[in-house]
This record gives C-alpha cells, sequence and structure tokens, in this order.
C-alpha cells in the first residue's frame, strides 16, 4: 500500500499549528502568570478563572485566526509601552510626548477614531475606483484603529487604578467605554467575514454602523466629558461585569453587522451598486451566518445577566426594562432564524427584517436607557 | 377528488405545533412584553390616578396593564408558548431522532442523480480497492458510513457527518420549556389560586405585621416568594412583606434576622462605593446565632433563602432644628425631630403637625452652573411634611449646609404641594459667617415698624441740600415703601406703580423704586448688625449681591406656604437597610434550561450536517458522488465542490499496489 494518501488528509488540529502559533500561545500564557503573580490580590477566584480562560480563548482564536494574533501581540507591546511610561503617575499623561499624542487612552481613542473614519472613506473609494489596493489599504486602517481601540481600552484599564487603587476596573461599565468595545468588536466582525468570503465590498457599509457609534463617542467626549473615568458604583462591582457585557456587544456588534449587509443586499435588490458588491446569495449567507453568531452570544449575554440578576438583584428574571428589551431582541431574532432555517424563507423580506431588527436592538441598547428608568440606569445620557 | 375530512383534533394539534403559531406567539409576546416597558409597573396607584385619571387606571387595570408580566393574559400567552413547543418537540423529535441515526442506505441511483450537488467519477481500479480507499478517505474526514452491496454488483456507501445537529433542535426546544417550567414554580400562580378561591387576601392597612390576619399571611413553608424587609439597626424582625398591586402580604421567616450595623462607603467623589449590613440570624434549630454581612452583588443564604442587600433609608435619626417662626420677630428656637415621627406646632386654627419624612446623610448633586462640572457630596438634607388643621399638607426639602449656586452660598429649601410637582426652591443667602442669622436680623429689621421709621428717617438726612418739606415728603415715601414690601413683596410695589404711575414712565418708576428699597435694607443690614455687636458691612459688591439676594428671599417667602423654616442644625444618624429575602426553587431549572439552550443553539448553528453517497458501479467503471445537506447554503457548495475534487484526485491515481 502506498503511504502517503493521494488526497490532502487533513491534519488534526495540533499538527496545524506551526512554530509561531507555540510562540504565541507561550507568550500569552506567560502573560497571564505574570498577571496573576503581580495582581491575584486584587482578583476573586472566578476572576483568575476568566484571566487564564482568556489565555485559552486568545491562544485558540489567533491559531485559527492570525490576524487576531497579531492584533493581541500588537495591543500588548503598545499597552505595555504605555503602562510603562506612566511610571506610576497619572500626570505623565499630560507631560510625556508619546502619552500624550498616541497612547493615552484618550488619545489612543481619538487615533482609533480619526482612522475609522479614513478607514469608511478608504472602503467606498475602493468600490468605487473597483480597486483592490485601495481596498486593502482600507483593510488595514480598520486593523490600525481596532488597534489603537484595544490599547485605548488597556491603557484606560490601567489610568484607572492610577487614580486610585479602588475607583479601578475594567473599562466596559458605562456607555462612553462600551461604545468604543462596540466600534471593536463589531470591527473584528467584518474583518473575520472579509477575510472568510475574500470580499472587501462590505467595509464601506458596515463602516457606517461604526462611525455613528464613532460620532456618538466624539458627541459624548466634547459634549459631556464622558471620558472620564468615575469609580463603579456597588450593583457594577462584580465578576460577571466581565463576561456579561462582552457576551453582550458580540451580540449587538452582529446584528448590526447583519444590518449593514442587509441594506447592501438590498441595494443589489435594486440594481444599486450590483456589480461593485457580492452577489446576492453570498450576502444572503453572511446576513445568517451574522445573525446566527449574533443570536448565540445575545442568548449567552441574556443567561449571563440573568445569573447576575439573582445574585445583585434577588431574582433572576425582574422584567426590568432592559430585561425585557432584552427578550424582546432575542424572541426577534429567533422569529428570524425560524423563518429562515425552518420555513426556508430568503431574500427581501428577512434583509427588511434584520434591517427592522437594528431598530429594535439599537432601542434595547441606548433607547431604553433614555427613555426608560429601571434597575439598569448606569448608562445614562 | 376524494375530500378527506380531518377530525377537528387533529387540526387543533396541526395549528398548535405549527410553525406558524409558534412565530406568531413569539411575536405576540413581544409586543406585549412591550406594554410592560411603555407603562411603568407596579407603581403606587394613586400615581396612576393622577397621571392618568380615574377612567383610564380603572381600565388599565381591568386590563392587567399595570402589573402585565403577572396578569392573566400574559400568562396564558406563556402558557400557549409552553404548549407549542411541547407540541413542537413531540411532533418532531421523532423525525430528528431518526434523521439523527439514520445512515439513508436505501437512495436509488435514479434518485441520487437528481440531486443538486452530484458528480459522476472515472475510476481505473478494481471495485475493492476503491471502496478500501473510499473508506479510508471517509474515516479521516470523521464521516461515519455504511457499505451496502447491492443486487446488481454496485457498492452504496452511506455516510453522515454532524448529524448531532439534530439534537440541538430537541435541546433549544425543550430547553425553552424548562425555563418556562422553572419560571412558573418561581411565579405567583399559587398565590393567584388561592385569591381566587377566596382562601388568601392582600391587606391594604398600613397596621403593624403582627396585626395583619391570616388571610394575609403567607406560612414559613412557601416554596417561592420574593420578599421585603426593612430594620432600622438594632433591631430584629421574623417577617417580610410581599408587594401586591396596591397591598401587602406578609411573609412569615423560619427564622430571625438582626441588623447589628449598617455602612455606607464613599469614593472621594461622593459617589457611594459600598453598602454593607452586618446581620445576625437566629433560629432555635441553630446552638449559636449565625453573624454574616451582606452587601450588594454578596447575598447569604441561609434555609435555601437567600438575603440581598438591596437599598437602605433612615431608621429613625434624631434631627436638632432651629425653627424660625417667619411671621413672627423673635429670634429662632430649638426644635427636636425624630425621622418617621410627628410633633406639633401652633396653637388654635394655626395649629400645624410636622412629620419628618426623611433625613439623607449624603447627597450627591452637580451644582456647576452649566451643568458639565462634576457632581459632589453636597451635605445632609431632610425632608418634612406641614400639615394645617383642614389635613392639607406642603411637603419640604431642607439642605442643612449652605449650598454654593452661581458661586454664592445659600440655604436651599423646596416646597411643593403635590407629590407630582418639581420642588420649587427658596434660596436663602448665608451671611458672611456663612450663617442664616444676617437675613435673618435683615429681615426682621426690615419688617419692624420702629426699625423702618428709623431708616426711612436715616436716609433722608443724608439726603443732600436742606430742604426741610422735601426731606420730610422723601422720609414719608420710604416708609409706605417698606410697608408696602413688608405687606406682599415686588407684586403689592407693582401694584402700586400701576395703579399711581402712567404706563410710560412705570418702568423708570419700578427702577428708583428697586433702588430705594436696596438702599433701606442695606440701611436696614448695617442696624441689624450694629444691634448684633458686629462691625458694620464694608460696601462692596458682595455686601450689594448679598441685600439683593435678601430681598428675593423675603419676597419668595411669600410664596413658601408656611410661616416656620425649619433649619437643620445637628442630627444623630440611624440608618435602616432594606432587604430583600427570595427563595427560589425555579432557579434550578431555569439554569438548566438555559444550558440546554446554549448547547443546543451552538450545536443548530456551527455543527453541519453532510449526508454523502458514494455509489461505487464497477461494471461501468464509474463513481457517483452525491451529498446533501439539511441546510441548503454557500458551505454545501463548497464542501461538495473540495470533495469531488479530493475524489477525483483520488480515484484517478495509479493502481494501489
Amino acid at each position: 500500500m502506498n503511504t502517503s494518501a493521494p488526497w490532502s488528509k487533513p491534519a488534526s488540529f495540533w499538527q496545524t499549528l506551526s512554530a509561531f502559533d507555540w510562540l504565541y500561545a507561550v507568550l500569552l500564557l506567560a502573560g497571564g502568570i505574570f498577571s496573576y503573580q503581580r495582581y491575584a490580590g486584587y482578583m476573586d477566584i472566578y476572576e483568575v478563572g476568566f484571566l487564564f480562560g482568556a489565555v485559552g480563548v486568545f491562544s485558540y482564536l489567533g491559531w485559527r485566526w492570525s490576524g487576531i494574533a497579531r492584533l493581541v501581540l500588537g495591543v500588548a507591546v503598545l499597552s505595555l509601552i504605555g503602562v510603562y511610561t506612566y511610571h506610576g503617575d497619572l500626570a505623565n499623561g499630560s507631560q510625556s510626548f508619546l502619552l500624550k499624542f498616541l497612547l493615552s487612552s484618550q488619545s489612543a481613542v481619538m487615533w482609533m477614531n480619526v482612522l475609522f473614519v479614513l478607514a469608511m472613506l478608504t472602503y467606498w473609494l475602493a468600490l468605487f475606483q473597483k480597486s483592490a489596493f485601495t481596498a486593502k489599504v482600507a483593510t488595514a486602517l480598520t486593523w490600525t484603529a481596532t488597534l489603537f481601540g484595544f490599547v485605548g481600552l488597556m491603557v484606560r484599564w490601567y489610568e484607572s487604578y492610577l487614580i486610585a487603587p479602588d475607583i479601578g476596573h475594567i473599562p466596559i461599565s458605562n456607555l462612553y467605554e462600551v461604545f468604543i468595545l462596540f466600534c471593536l468588536i463589531t470591527a473584528l466582525l467584518y474583518l473575520h467575514y472579509e477575510q472568510l468570503f475574500n470580499t472587501r465590498q462590505l467595509g464601506g457599509f458596515v463602516l457606517v454602523v461604526i462611525n455613528a457609534a464613532v460620532g456618538f463617542i466624539l458627541w459624548y467626549t466634547f459634549d459631556r466629558h464622558a471620558n472620564e473615568i468615575q469609580p463603579l458604583v456597588p450593583a457594577l462591582q462584580s465578576y460577571w461585569m466581565k463576561i456579561h457585557v462582552p457576551a453582550n456587544f458580540i451580540g449587538y456588534g452582529s446584528f448590526s453587522l447583519a444590518a449593514m449587509v442587509a441594506g447592501a443586499y438590498l441595494l443589489v435588490r435594486h440594481n444599486i451598486l450590483a456589480s461593485r458588491l457580492p452577489a446576492l446569495h453570498v450576502l444572503d449567507d453572511l446576513m445568517y451566518k451574522a445573525i446566527a453568531i449574533g443570536f448565540a452570544f445575545f442568548t449567552i449575554a441574556t443567561i449571563l445577566g440573568a445569573m447576575w440578576a439573582a445574585e445583585a438583584w434577588g431574582g433572576y428574571w425582574s422584567w426590568d426594562p432592559k430585561e425585557t428589551w432584552a427578550l424582546i431582541v432575542w424572541l426577534n431574532y429567533a422569529a428570524w432564524l425560524h423563518l429562515r432555517l425552518m420555513k426556508g424563507l430568503r431574500g427581501t423580506v428577512l434583509a427588511w427584517w434584520a434591517l427592522v431588527g437594528l431598530l429594535v436592538t439599537t432601542f434595547a441598547f441606548l433607547g431604553v436607557n433614555m427613555f426608560l428608568s429601571g434597575l439598569h440606569s448606569y448608562g445614562t445620557l | 377528488m376524494l375530500k378527506v375530512s380531518v377530525p377537528l383534533s387533529q387540526r387543533v394539534y396541526e395549528l398548535l405545533s405549527s410553525m406558524r403559531f409558534a412565530v406568531s406567539l413569539l411575536t405576540l409576546l413581544g409586543i406585549a412584553s412591550i406594554i410592560g416597558t411603555v407603562l411603568k409597573q407596579n407603581e403606587p396607584y394613586q400615581n396612576y390616578i393622577v397621571k392618568f385619571g380615574q377612567f383610564w387606571f380603572e381600565l388599565f387595570e381591568t386590563l392587567g396593564l399595570l402589573d402585565v408580566y403577572h396578569s392573566a393574559w400574559f400568562l396564558v400567552i406563556l402558557l400557549f408558548l409552553v404548549i407549542s413547543t411541547t407540541l413542537c418537540v413531540i411532533r418532531n423529535s421523532p423525525v430528528m431522532l431518526k434523521e439523527w441515526k439514520t445512515y439513508k442506505e436505501h437512495v436509488t441511483e435514479k434518485s441520487l442523480r437528481l440531486f443538486s450537488h452530484q458528480a459522476s467519477l472515472a475510476v481505473n481500479q478494481p471495485a475493492a480497492a476503491t471502496q478500501a480507499r473510499l473508506a479510508d478517505f471517509l474515516s479521516a474526514e470523521r464521516y461515519m458510513f455504511k457499505s451496502r452491496q447491492q443486487d446488481n454488483g454496485d457498492v452504496l456507501i452511506s455516510a453522515k457527518l454532524g448529524t448531532h445537529q439534530r439534537l440541538g433542535y430537541i435541546f433549544t426546544h425543550a430547553a425553552i420549556v424548562v425555563i418556562c417550567f422553572g419560571g412558573l414554580l418561581d411565579g405567583n400562580l399559587p398565590f393567584k389560586v388561592q385569591e381566587l378561591s377566596g382562601i388568601k387576601k392582600i391587606e391594604t392597612r398600613d397596621i403593624p405585621s403582627r396585626k395583619v390576619p391570616e388571610e394575609s399571611r403567607l406560612g414559613a413553608n412557601n416554596l417561592s416568594f420574593r420578599a421585603n424587609m426593612t430594620l432600622p439597626e438594632g433591631e430584629r424582625d421574623n417577617v417580610a412583606f410581599v408587594r401586591v398591586r396596591d397591598g401587602y402580604l406578609v411573609q412569615e421567616l423560619p427564622f430571625t434576622v438582626a441588623l447589628r450595623d449598617f455602612r455606607i462607603e464613599h469614593y472621594p467623589t461622593g459617589m457611594p462605593k459600598s453598602f454593607e449590613s452586618d446581620i445576625t440570624i437566629t433560629d432555635p434549630e441553630l446552638s449559636k446565632p449565625i453573624e454574616a454581612t451582606v452587601r450588594v452583588n454578596h447575598p447569604y443564604i441561609y434555609k435555601g433563602i437567600a438575603i440581598y442587600q438591596s437599598d437602605f433609608q433612615d431608621g429613625g435619626s434624631q434631627l436638632k432644628f432651629k425653627l424660625w417662626d417667619l411671621s413672627g420677630s423673635q429670634d429662632g428656637f430649638d426644635v427636636d425631630g425624630v425621622v418617621m415621627q410627628k410633633g406639633a406646632l401652633g396653637e388654635g386654627d394655626h395649629k400645624m403637625t410636622v412629620e419628618f419624612n426623611e433625613f439623607r446623610q449624603f447627597n450627591i448633586l452637580n451644582l456647576s452652573i452649566d451643568g458639565k462640572g462634576k457632581p459632589h457630596n453636597v451635605g445632609p438634607n431632610t425632608t418634612l411634611k406641614l400639615r394645617n388643621a383642614s389635613g392639607q399638607a406642603r411637603e419640604y426639602i431642607n439642605y442643612m449646609q449652605p449650598l454654593q449656586l452661581d458661586g454664592r452660598a445659600y440655604f436651599v429649601s423646596g416646597m411643593r404641594e403635590t407629590v407630582q410637582e418639581e420642588f420649587k426652591y427658596l434660596r436663602i443667602p448665608a451671611d458672611d459667617e456663612m450663617e442664616i442669622t444676617g437675613f435673618m436680623a435683615l429681615r426682621q429689621t426690615l419688617r419692624n415698624d420702629q426699625s423702618i421709621r428709623q431708616i426711612a428717617s436715616e436716609i433722608a438726612k443724608q439726603m443732600p441740600g436742606d430742604n426741610a418739606p422735601l426731606k420730610a415728603q422723601f422720609e414719608q415715601s420710604l416708609q409706605q415703601l417698606m410697608q408696602t414690601f413688608k405687606r406682599g413683596g415686588y407684586s403689592e410695589l407693582s401694584k402700586i406703580i400701576e395703579s399711581a404711575v402712567p404706563e410710560a414712565q412705570r418702568d423708570q418708576a419700578a427702577q428708583t423704586y428697586l433702588k430705594l428699597l436696596n438702599t433701606t435694607a442695606m440701611q436696614a443690614y448695617q442696624m441689624s448688625r450694629a444691634q448684633r455687636h458686629l462691625p458694620p458691612a464694608p460696601q462692596d459688591q458682595a455686601t450689594a449681591v448679598f441685600i439683593q439676594d435678601s430681598l428675593n428671599a423675603m419676597n419668595d417667602l411669600f410664596f413658601y406656604g408656611t410661616p416656620y423654616y425649619f433649619q437643620l442644625k445637628d442630627y444623630t444618624l440611624k440608618q435602616a437597610s432594606g432587604f430583600q429575602l427570595t427563595r427560589s426553587p425555579g432557579q434550578f431549572w431555569v439554569y438548566l434550561g438555559s444550558v440546554m439552550l446554549v448547547l443546543g443553539i451552538f450545536a443548530m448553528f456551527y455543527i453541519r450536517e453532510r449526508r454523502v453517497w458514494i455509489l461505487i458501479k464497477p461494471v461501468r467503471q464509474e463513481v457517483l458522488l452525491a451529498m446533501s445537506s439539511n441546510r441548503k447554503n454557500m458551505d454545501l457548495d463548497q464542501d461538495f465542490a473540495r470533495m469531488q475534487q479530493q475524489l477525483t484526485t483520488l480515484l484517478q491515481t495509479g493502481q494501489a499496489d
């Protein structure tokens, strides 16, 4: 018998890992152990679990998608430089050149904002030029914006501890911070699909929703000075926040992405930009995949929220407006998925539905905080 | 055509277990849920009546809109959702399980050739070798498969991959049923039944808990409840309260909780950092009491009942006031009060009761002019109600320390006549020693008839020239001016102007009057300071502003509603901690269902079902490849293309040795 199979035999997962992959994982683990040794005193048992869980999750993500590995390493290097440059004194943020113009959380977030705007313009330019090179530039800009956004959050995390050790907390606790998180997660989801479907034509669409968030961040910063770090109210001082909030924003990000793709779908349906955008069946598939992943994570987020509520408010479900609207969003996409998967419905109706779904999602995310009062009153405008 | 009549039960079953029905229910549930977020739920009934009026209130109440999520019709929707989902599971599970197990070995060649994803591949090896290679290939690709020799000598390999996806369906749908079951266990259905059958009744009277009759009490063996308990420091209780509509029920506890201490910690910004209660649990079954600390996010669980830190309020702090009787002219006198207790004031027709409703030690306010500055702690305040003989009450909120508003310091007191109104604020300027005394002394001087005459004469004396009649006339009008202001403030002044001055000159006259009023007030202030053995106030901008603010405050006092100003001077804090106590047997089921739901969703989305048939036809040296999936999408196209390409290579390679 010939020993080598004539087809490319699927290698086992571990065999596919390169030397770089192993180096990456070892670096992550070393970072995890270092953080544990240094900061174990600030963490409870669950948070230690999250720390090493994050090592595992980001190793896996980096192995499966090298872009993530490069991003994680880039964020680590820049954040460490930023943290180091502070020398443990917040005043350096406005004195050190590097911090003031690049790496302090405020500057890094501003770079993120600028780069997202540029990325959107470049994607649209690429779409009209039909230029592959311009599109590649847009992708690079999006990656860089994401890099700066994460550096901004990381450095902000450190800055919060510099204000006072008991004020320090993970920067996903108010509207300003989660809007940054929203931009970053949506961008990463988009970049993932960009690679998976090998198409850069949708960047202009997805970055519209990201830039809407950027606009909000700018208004929130300059008009309301919301960028100042605030301490946590007692209800938010819980390890649950570290998993509930990111899971929620993977959901929100995916639903927004799906809505933007749905917009592109409807344009192509009406023969607008049809020659420049991906084919209908590609858009349809992308829309489904985004909603599927969003639904899965939104479900997890809602369940984690319920578990947190059981610990903080004394009941896993209180019919608080935020909870109720989370349920409405969930029901909305559950119905969407039923029609698509079970009934096999495709096309315009589902695209419109996904687009309207964004309104429902936005209301659950923002509207509830603005118009309805309840237990979730952390992010008021 | 032959018409087959379907029995009704069959049609109902079909409808209830149909997808159409399920999606309609999801939509209906969504819409029903929205109502409850738009209309504030479980408010005191009085609030609804004031806001919407009697008619709408009654309509809302009848429709159950004031507590949507516990109303009968909402429960019916949920019930239908459970029925629909259950029937869905019952109806589809056998199919799903069959699909999960089967290899579908009985497809015919003819049907395979009709597949949308099928290809005919040439082969140049003997059938046995081909079969062996395909078996290797499929195993490597993790397919499970069965081979079958057919009558005509062909071999059909039926393979499947990812059929666990089918279990995802069962998991997700069963999860919904399990979660709803858990929710039902924790719902108020048992009480609703007991209420409808007349066994239980809600209590609406404000009476001590031990006097609440049996029909409004829930036993300690109650399986599921969510109740509240407020304990002042140093006190104990063994009952909690369940709020129902406009009344409550008393929930008996199988133990006693005592509050030893309640603590609030603050950040430097004044924001609360932690709420903690030290409690002691006593129970005859315990050899010694349990001491525990409950804080937000960290409940304490005993006997299956979780005790949560939920809120806090005043537990009867002692307050010391200086009470200023604004109708008289004497100085303020000392008055004591206890939060949540009452006191009496005045005599005869002027008799009033004062209810000390609340005391807050910390108040975080943003007082910056443009609202962009940082909020900070402005110190304690107290809320009290002054009720006159006929029962009408006004509510006051008084801050202990002067607040910095627009760069100046004021003693602030809010007043409102009904709970729905916003407070209207009286601002009394603090004097140069940050006291209220400067204003009070000025006011008394400016309202004293003897002082009024004196002030008028002093100012008239300073008038240049020596036209005596003119001076006398001036003195006279100054007295009148002050008397008018004393009678009714600015509005009384403007009445005088309107009646005496032609329209064209009114603005100018008003300005002159105000200027003179300021001059008299300045004189009064200096006099009052001299009486109090204080040096004269400097003639500067700060004093001028103080005088103007004082006149404004005197004017506003005409709208203050009562002749009493309670100035909070000191307090001894006694806090009460609010707990929520829950017993929730459904929680286990809800969490179990949640885990099933997540597993099911991931199985449904991320396990891709693939079925592959490979028909080896030795006679025609042909291999027929067909692939299908329960979901037609791009992944299937790609997988098929990949497999077709791999098999082409595999089957075309030279003879195996």
